[in-house]
């Protein structure tokens, strides 16, 4: 029993696929759904996906910079979603109810 | 011990992300997105990551979910949103495929180099200093040695974040009329 667990112990590519199905399922989300709001949720899912990937593989290749760089995708996507938020509230003010659809007014 | 936590953080991160899709209520995705962020808190520990753990729980779950609440409280997009309807009838069976495709061919690329990635656990981060430096001093090392530029730009950006943001959502009180 113990040698079967000890056989069955996470490693690095465990934690990659895990976060490759992740970002599978933030990008379906994004294609999926209408609501902007709902949307930006999936990115940040997918976000969160390559954020796994680098820690496990900071662990794995015993380097600190795969950490620094989460450090930094998390700041960087603290930002977007600052903006993203914004936009998304002064698009929803002038027209309330509004879907990915509706926001076509840029399309040539 | 580590094959379950594995196990239940990845439940947790899946259910969460699942539901953050096919959720109608807005408000049940933005919960469902803090349980995959605390899934993935937990798989930071679990690789010890202990910094980024505390960051992901303050930052994720704590502003950025809450963030999002606000903003649907805000613009009362609360009410529930019929998904069954599908204005394209193509666009589901494509995003099942783009998706199935993008899990399968990194799942590909990841087995097909496991050799490279090797088949451990992980080695141990070296220690900078020689003794044995905690995750939090390795990683202010790291921010404020090699990436100190980055980090400066860092700062630079949030500024910019910040007063683009109470820019764009400031209410102008007299010309209104730009739609």
């Amino acid at each position: 029993m113990n040698a079967l667990l000890a056989a069955a112990t996470p490693t690095t590519t465990w934690y990659l696929v895990l976060a490759a199905v992740l970002f599978g399922i933030g990008a379906v989300g994004v294609l999926v759904r209408r609501n902007p709001l709902v949307m930006f949720m999936c990115i940040e899912l997918m976000l969160n996906a390559v954020n796994l990937s680098f820690v496990a593989l900071a662990k794995r290749l015993g380097d600190i910079g795969g950490q620094t760089t989460v450090f930094f995708v998390m700041v960087v996507a603290a930002a977007e979603v600052v903006v993203g938020l914004g936009i998304i509230v002064s698009i929803m003010r002038r027209r309330p109810g509004a879907t990915a659809d509706d926001i076509a007014t840029l399309k040539g | 011990m580590e094959l379950v936590v594995f196990v239940l953080a990845a439940a947790m991160i899946l259910v969460g992300a699942v539901g953050v899709v096919v959720r109608n209520n807005p408000v049940h995705a933005a919960l469902s997105l803090v349980l995959t962020l605390f899934g993935i808190a937990v798989l930071f520990v679990a690789q010890e990551a202990h910094f980024l753990a505390a960051v992901q729980v303050i930052v994720y779950a704590g502003a950025i979910v809450v963030l999002f609440l606000f903003v649907i409280m805000l613009l009362g997009v609360d009410r529930t949103e019929d998904i069954t309807i599908e204005p394209f009838r193509i666009q589901r069976p494509l995003a099942a495929i783009v998706g199935v495709g993008v899990i399968g061919l990194v799942v590909a690329s990841v087995t097909a180099s496991r050799d490279a990635i090797g088949t451990g656990t992980g080695l141990e981060i070296p220690t900078v200093t020689g003794d044995n430096d905690s995750n939090i001093r390795q990683i202010a090392r790291s921010v404020f040695g090699d990436y100190v530029v980055a980090f400066e730009i860092t700062s630079v950006l949030l500024v910019v974040a910040v007063v683009g943001t109470v820019m764009l959502t400031r209410r102008i009180k007299s010309g209104k009329g730009e739609s």
